[in-house]
C-alpha cells in the first residue's frame, strides 16, 4: 500500500515534469525537466522491482541524454550566432522551442 | 477549437485504455517460456544466479549481439557526421568544488561500473548498465577537465577489440560447445560465486567495455564539435 502511494506520487511528479519539458519557454529549464523525468522514472522502476532497467534509466535517461541535449543546444546557439540572426540585447541567444 | 479536439482525443484514448487497465490482472503463474527458464535442471546447466542475465546472454544471446551491433552503428553514424574539427575554445574555469568532487567521484563511479558488469551473473545489472555507468564517469571527466584532449582513438580500439572478442567467444561455443553462444566452453565453477556460469561473466565484461567505450565516443564526438558563441 505504501509503495502504491509512493508510486502514484512519483507518477504525478513525472507527469508535471514532462509538461514543463514540453511547454516551458526556456530550453535550459526544459532540458533539466527532461533529466528529472528520467531520474524519477528510475526510482519508479526500482519500486516496480526492475533494478536492471532502473540502472540504465538513471545513467542514460537522467545523465548522458541530458548532457547530449546541452551539447546540442550549445551547438545550435553558436551556429545561429555565426549567421548573426536572433541575437537578444544582453548578448545571450534567444531560443525558440 | 483545436484544443477541444485534442481534449476529445485524449478522453477517447483514456476510455480505450481504461478497458485494458480494468481487465488487467497479474499473472499468478509463470508462462510456459518462463517456466522453461526457471526449471531446476536448466538453472543448474547455466549456473547463473541472476536469471535475467542467463536469458540475456545465453538463451537470447543473439539478440544481445544485435543490440550491441545497433549501438555500434549509432556510434559510427554519429562519428561520421560529427567529424573532429576541435577549435580552440576560451572556457570559463570550473569551480573548485566541482573539480575536487569530480576527482573524488570519477574513480568510484568507474569502479561501480566495473563491479556492475563483472557481477552481472550474480546481481542485477550487466554489460549495458555497467557500460552506461562508465560512460557517465567519462562525461564527468570531460566536463570537469574540458581543456584536456579526449582520446577517441583509445576508445575506438577498445570498442573494436571487445566486439571482436565477443563474437569470437560466441563462435568458439559453436566450435567446441553445443552451439553459438554456448556458455559451457570454460569450467563452470560453483553456483553463486564470482567464477561461475561459464563464459557469461567474460562475455558480459566485454559487452560492458564495448558499450562504455561506444557511449564515451559519442560524448567525445559531441564535445569535439562545440564552439564558442
Amino acid at each position: 500500500m505504501n509503495y502504491l502511494i509512493i508510486s502514484i506520487l512519483l507518477g504525478i511528479i513525472i507527469l508535471i515534469m514532462a509538461g514543463i519539458a514540453i511547454y516551458h519557454k526556456e530550453s535550459l529549464v526544459a532540458i533539466i525537466a527532461t533529466g528529472v523525468v528520467g531520474l524519477f522514472a528510475s526510482v519508479l522502476y526500482l519500486l516496480l522491482a526492475a533494478p536492471d532497467v532502473a540502472m540504465t534509466e538513471a545513467a542514460i535517461g537522467s545523465g548522458l541524454s541530458t548532457i547530449i541535449f546541452f551539447y546540442v543546444l550549445n551547438k545550435i546557439r553558436s551556429d545561429k550566432t555565426k549567421d548573426g540572426s536572433l541575437k537578444t540585447k544582453d548578448g545571450r541567444q534567444k531560443t525558440e522551442v | 477549437m483545436r484544443n477541444s479536439f485534442i481534449l476529445i482525443l485524449i478522453v477517447a484514448f483514456g476510455i480505450m485504455l481504461y478497458g485494458l487497465f480494468d481487465a488487467f490482472s497479474g499473472n499468478e503463474q509463470l508462462s510456459e517460456l518462463a517456466k522453461y527458464y526457471a526449471q531446476k535442471e536448466n538453472i543448474e546447466k547455466v549456473q547463473a544466479a541472476n536469471l535475467v542475465t542467463a536469458v540475456v546472454v545465453t538463451y537470447r544471446g543473439l539478440d544481445t549481439l544485435g543490440e550491441v551491433t545497433i549501438l555500434f552503428l549509432t556510434a559510427a553514424i554519429i562519428g561520421f557526421f560529427l567529424h573532429n574539427k576541435e577549435e580552440k575554445r576560451f572556457l570559463r574555469e570550473n569551480s573548485e568544488i566541482f573539480i575536487t568532487a569530480a576527482k573524488l567521484l570519477i574513480p568510484i563511479i568507474i569502479l561501480l561500473g566495473v563491479y556492475i558488469f563483472i557481477n552481472g551473473h550474480l546481481t542485477p545489472g550487466g554489460g549495458f548498465q555497467g557500460g552506461a555507468v562508465i560512460a557517465s564517469a567519462v562525461i564527468l571527466m570531460i566536463l570537469a577537465f574540458p581543456e584536456r584532449e579526449f582520446n577517441s582513438k583509445f576508445f575506438t580500439y577498445l570498442e573494436s577489440a571487445s566486439g571482436t572478442i565477443f563474437v569470437l567467444l560466441a563462435a568458439l561455443g559453436a566450435i567446441i560447445g553445443s552451439g553459438f553462444l554456448d556458455n559451457a566452453i570454460v569450467p563452470m565453477g560453483t553456483f553463486g560465486k564470482l567464477v561461475s556460469a561459464g563464459v557469461i561473466p567474460i562475455i558480459y565484461s566485454f559487452v560492458g567495455l564495448k558499450v562504455g567505450s561506444e557511449l564515451s565516443n559519442i560524448l567525445g564526438n559531441f564535445k569535439a564539435v562545440q564552439s564558442d558563441n
